[in-house]
């Protein structure tokens, strides 16, 4: 099995007689050729983007460790509010009170928590992760387009990272203004502590995260665009990388858009400018902002947030659909309508984001628009879920634990877009703002589903990250664990949203209409803490496989797709030698008259005589 | 010492839970199942999922008849009826779709399993079925669009002009309530008046405001439109109602609105819920700082008559505390001579207009 392997020095030796697709690969080739590079630039400063892959996935894990712990905080709080946590304070210091955890440390931990998860985990560490390794090995590419701009979009996140991380620890605590950090709350320290250093931290942290984006979405677009190997038309695409690239337009177009509301606030904030300050008397004293708008900031904001929730899912839509494809053996159904809706969710995710302000004051004409807007995108969404669904149909299903989390995923993102539907409808949307409702919605559709998307994602392409197999055994059992705990969690949450519990509440037992389902809440947070344990299933798995893992070989899930063609362990440039061509759409599984059940895409048509269909024929220059 | 007997049975947990995956591993290569492309598990998998549909389903269904009566608040606004109808509606279509959409996926996942010697159907696209499954979502959504956006429109639309009209405010952490008094319209208010006994920030040179009065609570009559004005003088709040189904945010800088027709008193809901103690509550629904969660006011829906009794009863603010009247009546002294002056300039000019 692990014979005939090429070592790694072979593999990139091999890459000096390669025929150039470009001349920027070019200059990657000539210094390959020396390739005894100094550890540093191997394995740290790196512009592989195989090496950054793995950067942006082991950073996000560290992150989703830090978010999970977060949420298990506060979900003790919400869970046992008339408990005292002395046995935090070894951990948690002065933001124990006598027992109880600090209400505005309680804020703070809400508000990392979404940032984390939101930002560092499910975009870094899941786009980025996944976008770096996919699109050059799928495209059949030596690398991305600019190595150099892809190894700052790593550092620049890594810098990122360590900023926030350090607002975790300041004095004055974290940014504790909600994820969305509307001002005037986030601008006024007097407001609440985490408005101080806190939440410059916080923003001066999102600025260079928006930069590594950028840099990063850039990088994507082009190579994409511009370094597709031979016979690879963009209707030849897997899905994933529509997905990606896709996901990198949404990105540019929006990021600076929040780039902007964090400028106006720090403006705001530091310079006494007034963009989104108006009329405010606080700490017993009249500031002197006045004329600004509160509500233009979440324009600026959700012009961003909302695009956002799609750059979290679409990466996670694509790898499930080849994953989807691959283990039932089957092409994906409706290829192009697939195309076309991710094309559909792109457009339109940018004409809804107001659907997050029915209530603000926003005049009621704009929420009629908004509404009408974003109850069209459930159509592409829907479209999305009956092709998985006609994929599965009459295939040969194999349980890998990546297909086991993209039915997961399937059956999440249907639970969690369902009711987005009502959420959408600006009338139901008045007792429904803000309340649990909306919190157990997202964390459906958009948190947990991408999370099952990147666990599937990690499943199904480790072996061409490590050379070695995950546990199954072990993938399984965390699958199932996370799988049911999902929905343990999730689902009960409607129940509390419907009867009107508000989120970010510190305990709801100041009020009696909130005074009902102290019971559910315990359930919830004992269900989120226990699913978090799971997890750490997955991290031993993770970190056990990568050294002693059993060996994989080039194509261990029969795939039809360009990075299953490369070796074992593909060195700097991807392929030993020449890059194949492509001759053929990525879903030729089980075709009628072939010999074997896929047919990758590098096989031209005049060696699959006995399986082509009428129209296909080779059609090489 | 407890600590360290947790963390000692932690670790050995930990020891043992590692060798027992060791043993696995080893076990699963000598007896050969680990080489082996599609084993056993395949199947428990494909089973699991049937399992968890009827067992997830079943749990779900039940709880959610469980709680079914705890999670709807009791609705005494005209407008909660309708909305209330339109959330359960569309909760139905969606639940239908729910059911269907999870039938197919977990049974399908089971049906279709791998078998040996068996190949998957080659079906790469219909467009037949692509159009069909494109309309039909389309044309439901258009429906509950439509639906809502009547609703909306209805909502959001302008009030009665018989409203009784009162404000709220938004500070941290707690709510201010003022009434228009027997004018029916609310003074002049500025941000730079506002001190400790002037919470409101009247500018009581304005005549309108001298009538009008702070409330501890709100009072509102059954039967009758309620036009809430909403400010905030710090941070972003929100006006939570969940019985009448009202939200809007509380915006410094800029006022908003949300009107509603309460339908049953106070009283007749303690005695429609059995609970004698049951009050209306309003609760903040933005984040708002350290008291975000306790920031509550109760409201009170009277009978008209028991309305206008409380409503006489109430002493203005300007009565309440005539040192502040006192303050802003010798400052309007000193601009009495300067308004008229400009007064009469405008007299002249308006003269001269005439006079072309």
């Amino acid at each position: 099995m692990a014979a005939n392997l090429p070592t790694h020095s072979q593999v990139q030796g091999g890459i000096g007689v390669t025929e150039p697709s470009t001349t920027h690969h070019d200059e990657h080739l000539h210094h390959d050729e020396h390739h005894d590079q100094h550890w540093l630039f191997k394995y740290v400063f790196s512009q592989d983007h195989k090496v950054i892959a793995k950067q942006f996935l082991i950073t996000g894990i560290f992150w989703a460790i830090i978010g999970g712990t977060l949420s298990s905080l506060f979900r003790l709080q919400l869970g046992w509010p008339e408990s005292t946590f002395e046995w935090l304070s070894p951990f948690l210091g002065k933001w124990i009170e006598a027992g109880k955890l600090n209400p505005e440390f309680y804020l703070a931990l809400v508000t990392m928590h979404g940032t984390i998860m939101v930002f560092f985990v499910l975009t870094a560490g899941l786009s980025g992760t996944f976008s770096n390794f996919l699109i050059p090995l799928q495209i059949g590419a030596r690398d991305m387009a600019s190595g150099f701009m892809n190894m700052l979009s790593y550092w620049f996140f890594f810098l990122s990272s360590i900023i926030m991380f350090t607002s975790l620890f300041i004095e004055t605590g974290p940014a504790a203004a909600g994820w969305t950090i509307y001002p005037p709350l986030s601008a006024l320290p007097q407001a609440i502590p985490g408005s101080g250093l806190g939440m410059t931290l916080w923003l001066v942290s999102m600025a260079l995260f928006i930069v590594s984006q950028l840099l990063g979405g850039v990088n994507y677009i082009t190579t994409v665009i511009n370094l597709r190997t031979r016979g690879m038309s963009m209707s030849k695409l897997p899905l994933t990388i529509w997905a990606f690239f896709l996901t990198a337009v949404l990105g540019l177009l929006s990021f600076p858009v929040l780039f902007s509301a964090a400028l106006l606030l720090i403006f705001d904030r530091s310079f006494g400018t007034s963009f989104f300050l108006s009329d405010i008397y606080i700490a017993g004293q009249a500031l002197n902002h006045q004329g600004g708008s509160p509500i233009l900031f979440q324009h600026l904001f959700w012009f961003l947030g909302h695009p956002e929730v799609y750059i979290v899912i679409m990466p996670a839509m694509g790898m499930v659909s080849e994953i989807l494809a691959t283990n039932s053996r089957k092409p994906i159904f409706g290829y192009r309508a697939m195309i076309g809706s991710l094309l559909g969710i792109s457009l339109l995710s940018f004409v809804v984001w107001a659907h997050h302000m029915f209530v603000t004051g926003m005049n009621p004409f704009l929420g009629s628009v908004f509404m009408f807007l974003t109850l069209i995108i459930a159509v592409p969404s829907a479209v999305k879920t009956f092709n998985w669904l006609a994929t599965l149909w009459r295939g040969n299903i194999r349980f890998t634990t990546a297909m086991l989390f993209s039915i997961g995923f399937v059956s999440l993102f249907i639970s969690g877009g369902l009711t987005g539907i009502i959420l959408g409808n600006a009338a139901i949307d008045i007792q429904m703002h803000n309340t649990y409702f909306v919190v157990a919605h997202f964390h459906l559709v958009m948190g947990s589903s991408a999370f099952f998307g990147l666990f599937a994602g990690v499943y199904h392409w480790f072996p061409k990250m490590f050379g070695r197999m995950l546990d199954e055994k072990l993938g399984y059992i965390h699958f199932w664990l996370t799988f049911i705990g999902v929905y343990l969690v999730f689902m009960p949450m409607h129940y509390v949203g419907i009867a009107g519990f508000p989120r970010r509440y510190y305990a709801w037992t100041g009020f009696d209409s909130f005074s009902q389902f102290a019971d559910l809440n315990k359930f919830i947070s004992a269900a989120a803490i226990l699913a978090f344990f799971g997890q750490f299933i997955f991290i031993f798995n993770f970190f056990y496989s990568i050294f002693r893992g059993r060996r994989a070989t080039e194509n261990p899930w029969n795939s039809t797709t360009l990075e299953w063609t490369t070796p074992v362990l593909p060195g700097h440039g991807n392929w030993p030698g020449e890059i194949p061509a492509v001759y053929r759409w990525p879903y030729d599984y089980s075709k009628p008259g072939a010999a074997e059940d896929f047919i990758p895409q590098n096989v031209p048509y005049s060696q699959t005589q006995s399986s082509n269909l009428p129209y296909e024929r080779d059609t090489e220059e | 010492m407890i600590a360290l007997g947790i963390l000692l049975v932690l670790v050995l947990l930990l020891v043992v839970f590692g060798l027992l995956f060791r043993i696995q591993i080893l076990t699963s290569i000598f007896s050969g199942s680990s080489a082996r492309e599609i084993g056993t598990s395949n199947r428990v998998n494909a089973i699991l999922f049937i399992i968890f549909m009827i067992v997830g389903g079943a749990a779900f269904a039940y709880s959610f008849i469980e709680n079914y009566g705890k999670m709807n608040p009791p609705i005494a606004s005209v407008h909660g009826f309708e909305m209330e109808r339109l959330f359960w509606t569309t909760m139905i279509i969606i639940g239908i779709v729910f059911v269907l959409t999870h039938i197919l996926l977990f049974v399908y996942s089971y049906k279709y399993q791998h078998k040996e010697g068996r190949r998957a159907y080659f079906f790469p696209h219909n467009n037949k079925i692509e159009i069909i499954w494109t309309v039909i979502p389309a044309i439901v959504m258009a429906g509950l669009v439509f639906a809502g956006w009547k609703e909306w429109t209805k909502i959001t639309g302008p009030a009665p002009k018989d409203s009784v009209v009162l404000e709220v405010m938004g500070k941290q952490f707690n709510w201010l309530v003022r009434y228009p008094g027997r004018d029916q319209k609310l003074g002049v208010v500025n941000y730079r008046l506002i001190d400790a006994t002037n919470e409101f920030g009247f500018d009581l040179s304005d005549k309108s405001g001298l009538d009008d009065f702070v409330a501890g609570e709100i009072h509102v009559p059954k039967g009758h439109p309620v036009l809430l004005k909403i400010r905030s003088r710090d941070v972003l709040h929100a006006v939570y109602m969940p019985h009448f189904r009202v939200q809007m945010y509380a915006v410094p800088g800029m006022p908003t609105k949300f009107w509603f027709t309460p339908t049953k008193t106070t009283d007749e809901m303690r005695a429609q819920l059995g609970n004698p103690k049951f009050n209306y509550e309003l609760a903040c629904n933005q984040i708002c700082g350290r008291g975000h969660f306790a920031m509550k006011l109760n409201i009170v829906v009277d009978e008209p008559d028991d309305y206008v009794a409380w409503f006489a009863q109430q002493k203005s603010f300007s009565e309440q505390n005539p040192d502040v009247l006192a303050n802003f009546q010798q400052k309007s002294d000193k601009l009495v001579e300067k308004e008229n002056a400009s007064a009469a300039a405008a007299v002249v000019t308006q003269a001269a207009k005439a006079s072309l």
